[in-house]
């Protein structure tokens, strides 16, 4: 009977596909689902296995878990508030590595002769160990200089992608987090546990003229050497006005002198010229309005120009003012493809995956985003930014020891200048970079006056200056 | 030095029964394709020996676990019980099969050992059900061999089973569905016996007519009988029913064109009962985007993916689970908590058995000459399989959840009762047409030896 066999054939091809799907299933998901917070799981591995010891990339603790002689068992943060976001913490909820490691904190490696040792002797089984990738030098020293301004600072490895500083204030102390959380959470204005470096949406400001210009570069491949344009301190269009920053006159400019001093109406000049839709899709490519190549819990950066962006709209987002707004973590990861010849790499906190005795379960390699732009493109830019570093707005960076490139920015969301974001993206060294740094510091003023000695700090304590 | 022995039972129980398991999916599979009877006979046997095997480690473990003898003394009944059934109907069936037979008490042992884990005492009474079952089923293959009305009851079996259909439609609703109705302390879902009644219906009058005023007439009741089970908002029997009356009715008119009337049909009814129906909406939802409602619409489906996941290839061993997590664990989901505890690989071979059930279902329709019976035997088998897959498929995210059971294993007594039936009607249907078979050899002998 054909009609039979046809059946049997059909059924077994739907199980099959049920099989090979359940295995992939199963393969895939043991860890995000088990740590998802409806899952109950977690309550059972709590009773048996003691929480697994975060370290820094140097070996330092950064988060252990110890129980007292009563046998209360209880989270400790050698360095209090210092790395708050980027550790986080894991009761009332979990944030930053003790979130992102949940699955493997929680789960033993030790083996069925310990695990009856352990028993006898009723201690828990010893979760796995996290090697982060942070520093605990370069991370104090951001998060001593922001002090009790509001603001971030991320710094990553240029050639892995590497996170070595992720610093947000305001902060909390995760150790007595149980502890303050009402306070916390009751503070209207309360937005400490807010990661500022990966969630926080600022206007970017003047570093959006990077992407401003590559726009520009990309459209006018051969020409844009040409481009010159006399600032007169502002520029106007359609009853619009547009100023530079304390209303400086720039001059006769080019290209990398409008970047390097940062001339606003010069940018507004150029955005007008730009065709839209090429634009949109430039910034497209640099993951503006679309999710990040990361697993952290980050927003990405929101832009719009098209058919129905004004003029106005236009002369704004060619500044970085308006409706546009970017994260540090995502401007951070633009200056890292730039540094990197054109390669976005996805930004990451842990190294490696321990157990007790050291022996690797989980190692965590450098993965790419794509090239994002040109090696071309990315020369252009890193000329234009090692311009700004030499003679333009932040020219106390140059020095004997380290060559940087970057681009100052001051966003501006009120009238008072001094209530300005201060903004700061930067690499070095120029000839082959190794970090890149991006800082906001909020209310503080201009970029050039807080963001860049910061940028220097952190450059110094690096190469050792 | 007990802890210390509690521990090694743990985690070596699990490898062994996952490696019982695994050996006795790959005998049961020699079984089914083997052509040489007395390797099949010693692979049965062998089966069996398994079978014990792994019964006992899995109540071994539990009992450990929980520090509950009573686990041992049930797992003494169920022995006893397996060792009886397959005794008592080799004896008095000898003709019947004792592959499916097999197969079946292994399925039947693992569904009391994983319910008794669920709740001993719903372990328990799945126990006394399954007993009162076959003692039920065991004078079927019996009756079958002597009497030949079945096959003209046609409007009974329609009559009895729509009217069963429409009580249980006017009765209480529970948990937003009319399914069952309590007589007296004892809740029937009458769906799973008029499963069987409706399949009767359909072979009795296919079998006999095959013009296309008959084919509509059968058409607009099983419809009938879908519309109602849909209204009763048991999604997953009406399916059943559906797609069981079209593979029956391709089967016996060999009409291709009846696929596609029934894929537009079928295609068109779903559209049509998403928008009309919200707890049909709801299942599609959250079959779509179970992560955005997981605190209500997509609970049940995102828990039993927490529980399938957590466990892994190997399982996190017996009693060391969540299943209760999980709604209607012992009913709907309860392939969910052995994936959970037994492991993906235990599962999967579980899964393999109940294909290895409709793979011989299916042989033995081949085999079948009358038609009636044919019908009927290709009807079980398809709808035995059909009903595994929407649980399994349902609760592992691969189609949208509908709420059916695994046959033979989820707690519910009506449930084990209808699988019992109809694996029982498939023997007795088979042992009748050996005899006829042999009968037919013996005539054409005589009749042979005449010309002579």
């Amino acid at each position: 009977m054909v009609l039979i066999r046809v059946t049997m054939l059909i059924f077994c091809l739907l199980f099959f596909g049920m099989f090979i799907y359940l295995g992939i299933f199963v393969s895939t998901s043991t860890v995000t689902l088990y740590n998802n917070n409806y899952n109950g799981r977690q309550e059972n591995q709590a009773g048996n296995v003691l929480r697994g010891t975060i370290y820094a990339s140097g070996g330092e603790i950064l988060a252990e878990s110890r129980v007292d002689e009563n046998g209360v068992e209880r989270r400790y943060y050698p360095y209090g508030s210092v790395f708050a976001h980027a550790v986080g913490y894991s009761v009332n909820g979990r944030m930053g590595i003790e979130d992102y490691a949940n699955y493997y904190l929680m789960h033993s490696g030790a083996s069925l002769s310990e695990r009856v040792e352990n028993d006898l002797e009723n201690v828990k089984d010893p979760g796995y160990n996290v090697l982060s990738t942070l520093d605990v030098d370069l991370q104090q020293v951001a998060d001593d200089y922001l002090g009790l301004y509001n603001g971030a600072v991320i710094v990553t490895e240029v050639k892995t992608g590497r996170i070595l500083v992720l610093v947000s204030h305001p902060n909390f102390n995760p150790g007595s987090i149980k502890e303050d959380w009402e306070a916390i959470t009751s503070d209207p204005k309360g937005s400490q546990l807010l990661n500022r470096a990966t969630q926080g949406l600022y206007p970017p400001g003047s570093t959006f003229k990077i992407i401003t210009a590559l726009a520009y570069y990309r459209q006018n491949p051969d020409t844009w050497q040409d481009y010159t344009y006399t600032c007169t301190g502002n520029i106007m269009h359609d009853d619009y006005r547009i100023s530079c920053i304390y209303g400086t006159v720039h001059g006769d400019l080019d290209l990398t002198s409008s970047f390097a001093r940062s001339c606003n109406s010069s940018f507004v000049n150029i955005g007008l010229s730009l065709d839209r839709d090429m634009w949109a899709d430039t910034m497209k490519d640099l993951y503006f309005n679309r999710r990040l190549p990361t697993d952290l819990l980050a927003n990405y950066g929101k832009s719009y120009v098209g058919t129905a962006s004004t003029d106005y709209d236009i002369m704004q987002t060619s500044i970085g003012q308006g409706r546009t707004t970017l994260t540090p973590l995502h401007l951070n990861m633009i200056t890292q493809a730039i540094a990197n010849g054109g390669e976005m790499l996805r930004p990451y906190l842990i190294d490696e995956i321990v157990d007790e005795n050291g022996k690797v379960i989980k190692s965590y390699e450098p993965e790419s985003a794509g090239m994002v732009i040109s090696a071309e493109e990315s020369a252009f830019l890193t000329d234009l930014m090692t311009a700004v570093c030499e003679n333009g707005t932040a020219r106390v960076l140059s020095n004997d020891n380290y060559t940087v490139a970057g681009k100052t920015g001051t966003a501006e969301f009120a009238n008072d200048i001094n209530e300005s974001h201060a903004w700061f993206t930067a690499f070095a060294p120029v000839e082959d970079p190794e970090i890149c740094v991006t800082i906001i510091i909020e209310k503080a003023g201009t970029g050039v006056e807080y963001a860049v000695p910061l940028a220097k700090r952190i450059f110094d304590a690096y190469f050792g200056v | 030095m007990q802890i210390t022995l509690k521990f090694y039972v743990i985690e070596l129980s699990k490898y062994l029964i996952a490696f019982m398991m695994l050996l006795y999916t790959g005998l049961a599979l020699v079984c089914n394709f083997s052509k040489n009877k007395k390797a099949v006979s010693i692979c049965c046997s062998f089966q069996s020996g398994v079978l014990l095997v792994l019964m006992f480690l899995c109540f071994l473990d539990m009992t450990f676990v929980s520090g509950k003898e009573e686990y041992l003394y049930l797992f003494a009944f169920i022995t006893l019980f397996l060792f009886f059934m397959i005794t008592i109907v080799s004896i008095i069936y000898d003709r019947s099969d004792r592959v499916l037979l097999n197969n079946m008490c292994l399925l039947s042992g693992l569904g009391l050992c994983i319910v008794s884990r669920l709740s001993f005492h719903k372990g328990f009474r799945q126990y006394i059900i399954t007993l009162i079952s076959f003692a039920i089923c065991l004078v079927i293959p019996f009756v079958i061999e002597r009497f030949r009305f079945f096959r003209k009851l046609l409007w009974i079996y329609a009559g009895v089973g729509i009217v069963a259909l429409l009580i249980v439609l006017t009765s209480t609703k529970v948990n937003g569905a009319h399914i069952t109705y309590t007589i007296k302390g004892f809740t029937f879902q009458p769906s799973e016996i008029v499963k069987i009644l409706f399949l009767f219906f359909i072979a009795a009058l296919l079998y006999k007519y095959n013009d296309l005023k008959w084919i509509i007439v059968s058409a607009v009741v099983s419809g009938i009988f879908v519309m109602i089970l849909v209204l009763s908002r048991d999604l997953g029997s009406a399916l059943i029913f559906f797609v069981v009356y079209f593979m029956i009715l391709i089967m016996s008119t060999h009409n291709y064109w009846y696929l596609l009337t029934g894929l537009v049909g079928g295609g068109i009814a779903c559209v049509v009962a998403y928008n009309i129906f919200d707890h049909v909406k709801v299942r599609v939802v959250a079959f779509l985007d179970p992560w955005t409602y997981i605190d209500d619409k997509a609970y049940q489906i995102t828990q039993s993916l927490f529980a399938i996941s957590s466990g892994g290839w190997f399982g996190n061993g017996l009693m060391q689970g969540r299943p209760w997590d999980i709604p209607y664990v012992d009913q709907d989901l309860v392939f969910s908590a052995i994936c959970e505890e037994f492991g993906l690989l235990f599962a999967i071979c579980l899964l393999i058995i109940c294909l290895c059930c409709f793979y011989r279902m299916m042989y033995m329709a081949g085999v079948i000459g009358d038609k009636f019976y044919q019908i009927v035997v290709y009807g079980i088998g398809v709808m035995y399989i059909f009903q595994v897959f929407l649980t399994v498929g349902g609760g592992t995210k691969f189609i949208p959840l509908t709420g059916v059971t695994l046959p033979l294993i989820s707690y519910g007594g009506s449930s084990v009762l209808s699988t019992y039936i109809m694996f029982f009607i498939v023997q007795g249907v088979y042992i009748k047409s050996l005899k006829y078979e042999k009968t037919l050899d013996e005539k054409v002998t005589k009749s042979d030896t005449k010309v002579h």
